[in-house]
């Protein structure tokens, strides 16, 4: 079991019929950029989204919520604290078409 | 389908088709309308999922039978090469997926399958679709099933061999699939098949490992191993039998697996593969539970009829080659002429059985390259060269590279040619940079740490092919985490990927090998920063350069000479 921080948190899945990474917004919409997720500084806001994104998963529109912890810095996007999670975020940390080969 | 259901089926090989010639089992109607049904099949539990007819929890289990996982970005779909043999068509039509369907590449697998990391869930039925009107599908390619058979990529050619693999490799695919006994076994099981002495298919370290051979009267059967296996307790494979008639496979390996299916641990995931089971009985007393078992079946039941065997051979179209002289004048003027080239047959090329011919292997490793990826164009690039030098025929090996089994020596160097305008020309098969590399975190929801940005960088790092080629055959092996679906257990160098208090490092063993008897690497010491792997990989061939004999290879000087030069080496600045 992940062990329980106090760090603020957002909340992800993924999308059910591709798959994609999303993150709860304000208005409690999956959208596919960090930026626009919802940061918790409190465990009641988590419990709530929580909620939120269970019920959505409930209607089949996301796959296994969950909350993880990021860093807030003024201006950017929340950054998740796992190289997992960052990954998530951010794409593969490597171009997707292989090299040497051009069409 | 059962094997007997094949044999006396009608013969059917296609006649028309650019891969007719190919060395494949050709499918009939009954396999396709098979192939069918069940498309039908899921794309109705598909429909009943986005509905919400089925859980997540429910769903899930069903999709993996269809090869489908849910990754960090996407869905990925694991489609079956059964035992890494492949058509031109096929190719072609896995191009064509990976165009419309992904992100214009695939990624070919240690288990000779080829995945693609960005499937929609939507979209699966559709690609099912595809994949069937070539004969292929995703079945088994996941769960705790028996998974699907891999063997040598040179089975069928390689002048070393004893026995064809294929077709028993068939007859294991076809009672194997669907078989109502062993599609919930206490994990997943995994068999590899070889003809050979020379262990190409990595037998040893398989749930269940076959030999093919003759015994001194030549009649054929199997040598069985049982119990390897790589993850978070590697082991490799225990002989149980050192020679099972080939009437008696089936049978056989019944009794096997319904030993597991009843003592393996359901309990505890990390302690359900057969190899815990074998591990802690011991082999004298698995052994003795197999027999008994074996001792109530009925024999007839299961007997392996040869004429079953004969009818799935005959399914297999055979190459019309060409009376051609052993060694090809061209060949070797090409040789002299072109120093690239003849260090490309140096390592890429491999000797075959028919005269005049050989066994092309294109790493699919370019310098900085992914391992065993190939874009959507370079796809239908190697299907044309398939098609116009190999039968339109292609193999996928467990180190993933892909092979062309049936060269003209005389069509070598324009092969070679044609290859490296693709940028697979590499001249690197068995080196330093034809490197074994899992997804890693880049893809794969298990994964602690990235795989393939280190493959990447030690592949730059030793790009220069006259280092390759002087520090000879070194095999690097790297998994992203504690699984090894990357192999590092049996890497000459193996690279595994941990968490660290959160930050990616990574783990070097040495001196294993998945070759014949198979050994597990050691733990060179404690885990260290990608840069800090980087340097140490370059420290242990350092040490291997300075230290070796005459004629000897990495594993040999690591053999005679211990881990403490090494690792005194590596970790000297600690």
């Amino acid at each position: 079991m992940a062990r329980v921080t106090d760090a603020p948190k957002v909340v992800t899945a993924n999308r059910l019929q591709d798959g994609a990474v999303v993150w709860l917004d304000r208005a409690g919409v999956w959208s596919t950029n960090v930026a626009e997720a919802e940061v918790h500084a409190e465990a009641t806001g988590t419990e709530a989204a929580l909620a939120v994104a269970r019920a959505s998963a409930a209607r089949q529109e996301v796959v296994e919520p969950y909350a993880i912890d990021v860093v807030v810095t003024e201006g950017a996007a929340p950054q998740p604290v796992k190289v997992r999670e960052q990954i998530r975020a951010a794409g593969p940390s490597i171009d997707a078409i292989p090299v040497g080969f051009a069409a | 389908m059962s094997p007997s259901a094949a044999a006396t089926r009608p013969l059917d090989p296609p006649k028309d088709l650019p891969d007719s010639t190919a060395g494949i089992y050709h499918y009939d109607q009954v396999d396709r309308q098979f192939l069918r049904e069940r498309v039908e099949q899921f794309r109705r539990q598909v429909d009943r999922r986005l509905s919400g007819e089925l859980t997540e929890d429910e769903f899930k289990p069903l999709r993996l039978m269809n090869g489908l996982y849910l990754q960090l970005h996407a869905y990925m779909l694991r489609i079956a090469v059964p035992y890494g043999v492949l058509t031109s068509r096929q190719l072609s039509q896995l191009a064509h997926i990976a165009r419309v369907y992904d992100k214009g590449f695939g990624h070919f697998t240690t288990r000779q399958n080829l995945q693609l990391n960005w499937i929609k869930l939507v979209d699966v039925p559709a690609i099912l679709d595809l994949l069937a009107a070539v004969d292929l599908h995703a079945i088994q390619t996941s769960g705790n099933c028996i998974r699907n058979v891999t063997s040598d990529q040179f089975a069928g050619v390689a002048d070393d061999e004893v026995v064809d693999p294929r077709h028993y490799a068939e007859v294991l695919r076809q009672w194997s699939t669907l078989h109502p006994e062993f599609t919930f076994l206490p994990r997943k099981f995994k068999i590899a098949i070889t003809g050979s002495a020379t262990d190409r298919a990595a037998v040893c370290i398989h749930d269940v490992g076959l030999l093919v051979k003759r015994d001194a009267d030549g009649r054929v059967g199997f040598e069985v191993y049982v119990g390897g296996g790589l993850g978070r307790t590697p082991f490799i494979g225990k002989k149980l039998r050192d020679f099972l008639p080939e009437d008696e496979l089936i049978a056989y390996l019944e009794a096997v697996l319904r030993v597991y299916n009843a003592y393996g641990r359901r309990d505890n995931i990390y302690k359900a593969r057969i190899k815990i089971l074998v591990h802690e009985l011991g082999i004298d007393t698995f052994r003795q539970e197999v027999e008994a078992e074996y001792a109530r079946m009925s024999p007839e039941t299961y007997r392996l009829d040869a004429a079953i065997i004969d009818g799935i051979r005959a399914r297999f179209a055979s190459q019309p080659y060409e009376a051609l002289p052993p060694v090809s004048g061209a060949l070797g003027r090409a040789r002299l002429e072109d120093h690239t080239f003849n260090r490309w047959v140096r390592t890429n090329v491999a000797a075959h059985r028919q005269p005049g011919y050989a066994i092309a292997t294109i790493t699919l490793k370019p310098a900085g390259g992914i391992p065993g990826d190939a874009s959507a164009d370079q796809m239908d690039a190697i299907a044309t060269l398939a098609d116009r030098y190999s039968f339109g025929e292609l193999r996928v090996t467990h180190e993933q590279n892909l092979v062309l089994a049936h060269v003209r020596q005389d069509d070598l160097h324009a092969l070679w040619k044609e290859l490296s305008k693709i940028g697979f020309g590499e001249a690197n098969s068995g080196l330093i940079t034809d490197i074994i590399a899992c997804p890693g975190l880049d893809y794969c929801a298990l994964a602690n740490a990235r795989s393939i940005p280190l493959a990447q960088r030690i592949s730059e790092r030793f790009a220069d092919l006259d280092r390759q080629h002087d520090i000879g055959e070194l095999k690097i092996k790297i998994s992203g985490c504690i699984n090894a679906c990357g192999h590092h257990h049996v890497g000459h160098i193996g690279i595994l990927g941990v968490d660290k208090k959160g930050v990616e490092a990574y783990q070097l063993t040495l001196g294993g090998t998945a070759a014949t008897e198979g050994a597990i690497g050691d733990i060179l010491g404690p885990a260290m920063s990608a840069d800090e792997a980087l340097d140490a990989i370059e420290g242990v061939v350092g040490v291997y350069l300075e230290r070796r004999q005459d004629g000897e290879r990495f594993l040999d000087t690591l053999t005679r000479i211990g881990h403490t030069p090494f690792k005194d080496k590596v970790y000297a600045a600690h």
